[in-house]
C-alpha cells in the first residue's frame, strides 16, 4: 500500500450530500475480478453523457462539461471536498479503488459512511472529517488553483491563507497509513493470541468449534 | 457499575487483543463470501502465498450477479460468468463450502445464512456486503466489510475494529394491521436520517419488536445500514430459539442445549446504559413509501410529495430538488397518484417466505395492472422458492400476471439483466435507492 505522509494537493469540490458508492463507481463495473483500472469510470454517470460499460475505452466518450472533474481548473486534483455521509449505500471497496486509481489521495467531508471510511485506509486514501461549518467555509473560499496541505503525522490541514485545521484519526490507522503497512502481515504477528482465544472459546462456546 | 448492552456483551466475547488507541482485534465466527467482493481478496492471498486460517468458518454463494431466468443455459454475460466461475474455482482451491448455482440451497447470502443456521445467535458474522446487518436479528454481531477486510478475515479469522457507540431504538406498542416491519424501519430512517446511526450499533427493542417474527426482525436489521449503522441487533428470545431449532448448521443434541443456555443471556441488562435512545410509537405508523433517491426521502402512503422550498437546510433542499427531477415528480403530488412502470418483490430485505405469503395474499384473485411492463417475484433462496411452490404461491403470482424467477439479488443491485430503463419508476421491496 502507498504510504501517506504529507500532501500538497489541488482540491476539487463536489457539493453534494449522501454521495453513494454507486455514484462513485456504478454497479456494472463490479463484475471485474481485478482491483485496478476503475479510475476512468469514477463517477461514471455524472462524468460522461453515455452509459459506461466494463472494459470500455473512455478517451473518446462524450463528457458532461458541467461535472466538476471535467473542468480545466480541477485537472490533476488529489483532494476531494464534499458533503456529509460520503460513500454510503454499499460496502464495495471498488469505490476507494476508483478514487485512488483516478488520483485522489484525500477526501474531506463532515462525515463518511462507516464501511467506506474504513475501506479508504486500506488503499492509501485518507478520509478527513471536519466540522460541517468548516467544510462550508472551505467550499466558500475555494477558487481555481486552490490547494490544501495535508500532514498526516501532525493531523492538520493547512489552507492557502495559512489557517491550520486539526483532524482526528485513530492511532492504529494512522501508523499503518503513514508507513504503508500491510494489515494481514501485522495481524499474523498476533497468531499466538488468536490461537489462545480459540482454545478459550472452544470451552465456552464449543458448538462453534465442532468441525 | 452499570450493566452491559447486548452489543457490549457480543463485543467483549470476541476481543482477542486491544491496542492502546482502543482498536481491538475481533474474532470472526462466520464469514459469508459472494462473487462480487471476493475475487480480489483471493488473488491477494495467492500473491502473498497465504492460506485460510479456518476454512470451515467460511460459506460461499453466488447471488449478486446470477441470472434469475433460464439457469440451465448458464450466465450469458461473459464478464459476469467469469466472476461466478472465479468464485467456484477459488472455493475449490481454498477448500470453502459453496452453494453453487445448481444447488437448491443457493440464494441471497443474507437469506441463506439464517435459513441454514449458518449464522447463529452470539456469533460475529461478516460478509463483503453492507446488508450483513441482517444477521443481527438473531442476536449476532453482524456487519459488512470491504474486500481488503475479506482478505484479512480469510487469512486471520480476525478484524481490527473500533467499538461503536450504543443506540437503542425502542419501538413501543404494536404495529397496526397492514403496517409491516419494512414500514417500521423506513419510518425509523425517516426519523433519524441515513446518517443518524453512523458510528453506532443499533439495538431494536420494545414491545413492537418482541412481537415480530425472525423474518420480520431480519427486515428491520437489514436496513440498519440504511440508517448509517454498520450493525443492527435484536435480543434473543423464544422466537429466536424456536427459529434455529433443527436448522442444518444449528448445533445438535447436547451442543444445542449448551448453546440455548448461552443464548438466553444475549440481551441488554436492565441497567445497561445506551449513548442514545430513540422512542417510536408503532401504533401511529402507516405504510411508508420512499419517493426519491435516498431511503430517508420517505413519507406515509397518505401524504403528498414534500416541497423542497419548505426545507431550511440548503444541502438537503438541493438533494430534494435533484431527487424530484430524477424521479420526474412534483412537490404536492399524492403518492397514490404516481404511476409505476415495473414492480420488484425480492432482495435481502423482503424475499423470505413470509414476504411472499404477504404478497400472494394481495395478489390472489387480482391482476397486475395493464400499464405495468414487468412484475417480478424473486425468491430469496432455492428453499424459499420450493416452499412457496409447495404452498401454491407461484400459481397465485403467475395467475395474477407476475413473473416467477430464480433466486438472487436481481433488480435491487441490477448487476444481472434485471434492471430499469432510464425514466422508469419501480415499486420495489428492496432496501436502497440506486
Amino acid at each position: 500500500m502507498q504510504a501517506f505522509t504529507v500532501l500538497n494537493g489541488l482540491v476539487a469540490p463536489l457539493d453534494r450530500a449522501n454521495v453513494d458508492t454507486d455514484a462513485i463507481i456504478p454497479k456494472q463495473f463490479l463484475k471485474s475480478i481485478k482491483r485496478s483500472g476503475f479510475g476512468p469510470f469514477l463517477f461514471d454517470e455524472w462524468r460522461y453523457l453515455d452509459r459506461g460499460e466494463p472494459d470500455m475505452e473512455c478517451s473518446g466518450r462524450p463528457v458532461n462539461p458541467q461535472f466538476v472533474l471535467n473542468q480545466p481548473d480541477y485537472q490533476g486534483a488529489e483532494v476531494l471536498l464534499t458533503r456529509e455521509n460520503f460513500g454510503c449505500g454499499s460496502s464495495r471497496e471498488h469505490a476507494p479503488w476508483a478514487l485512488a486509481d483516478y488520483g485522489f489521495r484525500a477526501i474531506i467531508a463532515p462525515s463518511f459512511a462507516d464501511i467506506f471510511y474504513n475501506n479508504c485506509f486500506k488503499n492509501g486514501l485518507l478520509p478527513i472529517c471536519l466540522e460541517a461549518t468548516v467544510v462550508s467555509q472551505l467550499f466558500a473560499e475555494l477558487t481555481a488553483g486552490y490547494r490544501l496541505i495535508i500532514d498526516l503525522a501532525a493531523q492538520t490541514v493547512t489552507t492557502p491563507q495559512g489557517r491550520v485545521l486539526a483532524f482526528e484519526v485513530d492511532a492504529n490507522r494512522k501508523y499503518r497509513l503513514l508507513n504503508g503497512l500491510d494489515d494481514i502481515g501485522l495481524t499474523l504477528q498476533c497468531a499466538d493470541k488468536i490461537r489462545a482465544y480459540e482454545r478459550q472459546q472452544a470451552n465456552k462456546t464449543p458448538w462453534l468449534f465442532m468441525s | 457499575m452499570s450493566g452491559k448492552t447486548l452489543y457490549d456483551k457480543l463485543w467483549d466475547a470476541h476481543v482477542v487483543d486491544t491496542e492502546t488507541d482502543g482498536s481491538s482485534l475481533i474474532y470472526i465466527d462466520r464469514h459469508l463470501v459472494h462473487e462480487v467482493t471476493s475475487p480480489q481478496a483471493f488473488e491477494g492471498l495467492r500473491l502473498a502465498g497465504r492460506s485460510l486460517w479456518r476454512p470451515e468458518c467460511n460459506l460461499a454463494v453466488a447471488d449478486h450477479n446470477v441470472p434469475t431466468t433460464a439457469r440451465q443455459f448458464g450466465i450469458p454475460d461473459p464478464i459476469a460468468r467469469l466472476q461466478v466461475e472465479t468464485l467456484d474455482n477459488n472455493c475449490i482451491e481454498f477448500g470453502i463450502t459453496e452453494f453453487t448455482m445448481a444447488d437448491p440451497r443457493q440464494g441471497i447470502v443474507h437469506v441463506i445464512g439464517p435459513e441454514q443456521g449458518a449464522t447463529l445467535p452470539g456469533m460475529t458474522v461478516v460478509c463483503g456486503d453492507s446488508h450483513t446487518s441482517t444477521h443481527g436479528a438473531s442476536g449476532a454481531l453482524a456487519f459488512g466489510i470491504g474486500t481488503s477486510e475479506v482478505e484479512h478475515v480469510l487469512a486471520t479469522q480476525c478484524l481490527w475494529q473500533k467499538k461503536a457507540k450504543n443506540l437503542l431504538v425502542r419501538v413501543n406498542n404494536r404495529l397496526p394491521l397492514g403496517v409491516s416491519a419494512k414500514d417500521l424501519v423506513l419510518a425509523i430512517i425517516g426519523h433519524i436520517g441515513t446518517a443518524g446511526g453512523t458510528g453506532y450499533t443499533i439495538e431494536f427493542a420494545g414491545s413492537a419488536i418482541e412481537a415480530l417474527s425472525m423474518e420480520e426482525r431480519m427486515t428491520i436489521c437489514n436496513m440498519a445500514i440504511e440508517a448509517g449503522a454498520r450493525a443492527g441487533l435484536c435480543a434473543v428470545d423464544e422466537v429466536t430459539i424456536n427459529y434455529y431449532q433443527g436448522r442444518p448448521y444449528s448445533p445438535k443434541g447436547k451442543q444445542w442445549e449448551l448453546a440455548v443456555q448461552y443464548w438466553r443471556g444475549l440481551h441488554s441488562d436492565a441497567d445497561a446504559v445506551f449513548d442514545k435512545v430513540i422512542e417510536i410509537d408503532a401504533a401511529c405508523l402507516k405504510p411508508q413509501v420512499t419517493w426519491g433517491t435516498s431511503p430517508e426521502l420517505v413519507i406515509a402512503i397518505d401524504e403528498t410529495i414534500p416541497d423542497p422550498n419548505a426545507e431550511s437546510d440548503n444541502t438537503k433542499r438541493q438533494s430534494m430538488v435533484r431527487a424530484l427531477d430524477y424521479m420526474g415528480l412534483n412537490a404536492g403530488q399524492a403518492l397514490t397518484d404516481i404511476v409505476v412502470d415495473k414492480v420488484f418483490i425480492g432482495s435481502c430485505t423482503n424475499s423470505r417466505i413470509e414476504d411472499l405469503r404477504a404478497a400472494a395474499q394481495v395478489a390472489k384473485g387480482r391482476k397486475v395492472a395493464e400499464n405495468i411492463k414487468v412484475a417480478l417475484i424473486v425468491p430469496g433462496s432455492g428453499l424459499v422458492k420450493q416452499q412457496a411452490e409447495a404452498e401454491g404461491l407461484d400459481e397465485v403470482f403467475r395467475a395474477a400476471g407476475f413473473e416467477w424467477r430464480e433466486p438472487g439479488c436481481s433488480m435491487c443491485l441490477a448487476m444481472n439483466a434485471d434492471r430499469l430503463a432510464e425514466g422508469e419508476r419501480c415499486a420495489s421491496t428492496s432496501n436502497r435507492k440506486f
